[in-house]
């Protein structure tokens, strides 16, 4: 089997509150990441899905363990080699994390005006188009804040995809958006990643739709880390916590399945 | 029982020390940072532009009005003092050098800091708590070259260039006060001051304004950027406003610390 993409070897991370009590959010975790697929990585709000991105982007440091990207270690590196490896990253924050004294244009414009050598022209050309597929049109010329939160998160999207990285990391990519625009950014993923091939790590609450796509579900759970290999797998598990994950959601996907 | 309270403050005062030292090294640490990001291609001309525009031009009246207002007041006290040994001829040196060498420098100083730097501090603060600059750094894209050492290209070239302004204005201020208002002789304020201004004295201007600049800039960006660091900085919003004043408060108190050092080193 080829190199994983990620892969965590006895990552711990906590936090130390300010009365100085310690809070566990990652317990000797390992996991792997195969490449070209799709990962998605759930479980309850606060249990640090958004912590592990960070520190897969080493924009947080774990407290120990290995975390390898490409087979590099990247727990403390610096300077021009963490550049180089997060060269391989599209981003899509939870918050967004738009420029917000830039222009729509701007926003999705700046990774091709500072990392590539493309023309002004082609890279008008290129902007307008994926803003095109997100359903922005005619939004370009607006700032962030004067647009909706689904809005913000497309144009986010926009911006991630930009420079064909190798590995995707999606923080919630369909919160705020409508059923409609959820199940099309989905397709939009799948169609990116045919063409592309990159990696895709999403964090997702929308559990349902998101199993469509996944070739691989992490569930996360007080502090560990239950990997499994499919949707599938993930619905035949005996564990006692999954099966109350499964419930829950599953319900919801007949939920959602009786409103159709 | 106050063994305990003894130690317990011991520990405090040890864990403040820390705290300062840490807290210098990480402002260390930006510097270098931003110094290494004027030297990254490519170079951002058209943000340092923004900047000078902003900085710069920007500050334009607000020098305007402080140097002609000080020059002023400074051509009236002078003239009631040297009046008095019948010295007023003195006018036009005692005005244009503690303009040059003094005032026009650290005043010039002290409203950037008010007007440009906390502006810079906020922006940058509120760029750090909402993940945009975390947002840079994973698109590859280097802060400080993006848009943090532009902002030190652009202080180090107004800062000076406003301290002439405020040193001309002023100038002309204590005219208007001393030779217009009060009558003292327009040709011995003005040979006053050609005879007693000399290179050394514009130099140590020059060379204070350069410095003033880089702290100015420094503090108030470095703070911003180390927003969430900040011991009792708080979160959010406010963590944002604290730090900011905060910002402002410690440049320009390092101005005077560095303005009575450099004097006394150079004069
Ligand atoms: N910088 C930080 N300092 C202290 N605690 C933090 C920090 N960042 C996150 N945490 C804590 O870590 C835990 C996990 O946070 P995280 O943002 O990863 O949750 P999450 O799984 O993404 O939740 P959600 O689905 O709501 O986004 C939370 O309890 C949070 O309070
Ligand atoms: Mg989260």
């Amino acid at each position: 089997m080829s190199e994983p993409a990620v892969e965590f070897i006895g990552v711990s991370k906590s936090f130390v509150g300010r009365d100085g009590r310690r809070q566990v959010i990652l317990d000797r975790v390992d996991f792997s990441i195969p490449p070209g697929q799709t990962t998605v990585i759930a479980g309850g709000s606060g249990q640090g899905k958004s912590v592990t991105l960070k520190l897969i982007l080493r924009l947080l440091d774990a407290d120990a363990g290995q975390i390898l990207v490409g087979g590099v270690d990247i727990t403390g590196i610096r300077g021009g080699r963490l550049e180089e490896v997060r060269t391989k990253f599209g981003v899509l924050f939870q918050g967004a994390a738009l420029f917000d004294s830039m222009t729509v244009f701007d926003n999705v414009a700046l990774p091709l005006r500072e990392r590539t050598d493309k023309t002004e022209e082609q890279i008008r050309q290129q902007v307008l188009a994926t803003l095109q597929t997100l359903d922005l049109s005619g939004h370009e010329e607006k700032f962030p804040a004067q647009l909706s939160g689904g809005m913000q998160k497309r144009v986010g999207l926009a911006r991630a995809l930009q420079l064909d990285p190798e590995i995707m990391l999606f923080d919630e990519p369909t919160t705020g958006l409508d059923p409609v625009m959820t199940r099309e950014i989905y397709e939009l993923f799948a169609r990116t990643q045919r063409k592309l091939g990159y990696t895709a790590i999403i964090v997702s609450h929308d559990i349902p739709a998101v199993f469509s796509l996944a070739d691989q579900v992490i569930i996360l759970h007080d502090g560990k880390m239950d990997a499994f290999a499919s949707p599938d797998e993930l619905q035949w598990s005996t564990k006692p916590h999954i099966k109350d994950f499964v419930r829950t959601t599953m319900g919801e996907l007949y939920q959602s399945q009786l409103v159709e | 029982m106050t063994d305990i309270a003894g130690k317990n403050a011991l520990a405090s005062l040890g864990g403040t020390g820390m705290y300062i030292l840490a807290d210098l090294g990480k402002m260390s640490l930006f510097l270098l940072q931003a110094l290494r990001g004027l030297f990254r291609r490519p170079f951002r001309f058209r943000e340092c532009v923004k900047q000078v525009h902003f900085i710069g031009a920007g500050s334009v009246l607000v020098i305007f009005f402080t140097a002609l207002s000080t020059g002023m007041v400074l051509g009236l006290q002078g003239y009631y003092s040297l009046n008095k040994f019948g010295a007023e001829g003195m006018l036009g040196s005692a005005v244009s050098l503690t303009l040059i060498m003094e005032l026009g420098p650290v005043l010039t100083a002290l409203m950037v800091a008010g007007r440009a730097g906390s502006a810079m501090c906020a922006e940058i603060g509120i760029m750090r708590i909402s993940d945009q600059i975390d947002a840079l750094e994973c698109m590859a894209v280097d802060p400080f070259r993006f848009f943090i050492s532009p902002k030190f290209v652009a202080a180090i070239i107004s800062v000076p260039l406003l301290t002439a302004l405020f040193d001309v204005i002023g100038i002309a201020g204590g005219y208007i006060s001393g030779v217009l208002l009060m009558g003292v002789n327009p040709g011995s304020f003005i040979e006053g001051m050609q005879q007693s201004v000399t290179n050394h004295d514009i130099n140590l201007g020059i060379i204070k304004s350069f410095v003033f600049a880089v702290l100015v800039v420094w503090i108030c960006t470095g703070r911003g950027y180390l927003v969430r660091e900040i011991r009792g900085a708080g979160f959010g919003a406010e963590s944002v406003s604290r730090v900011t004043t905060q910002a402002v408060v410690m440049a320009s108190i390092s101005v005077l610390i560095f303005d009575y050092l450099l004097t006394a080193i150079i004069l």
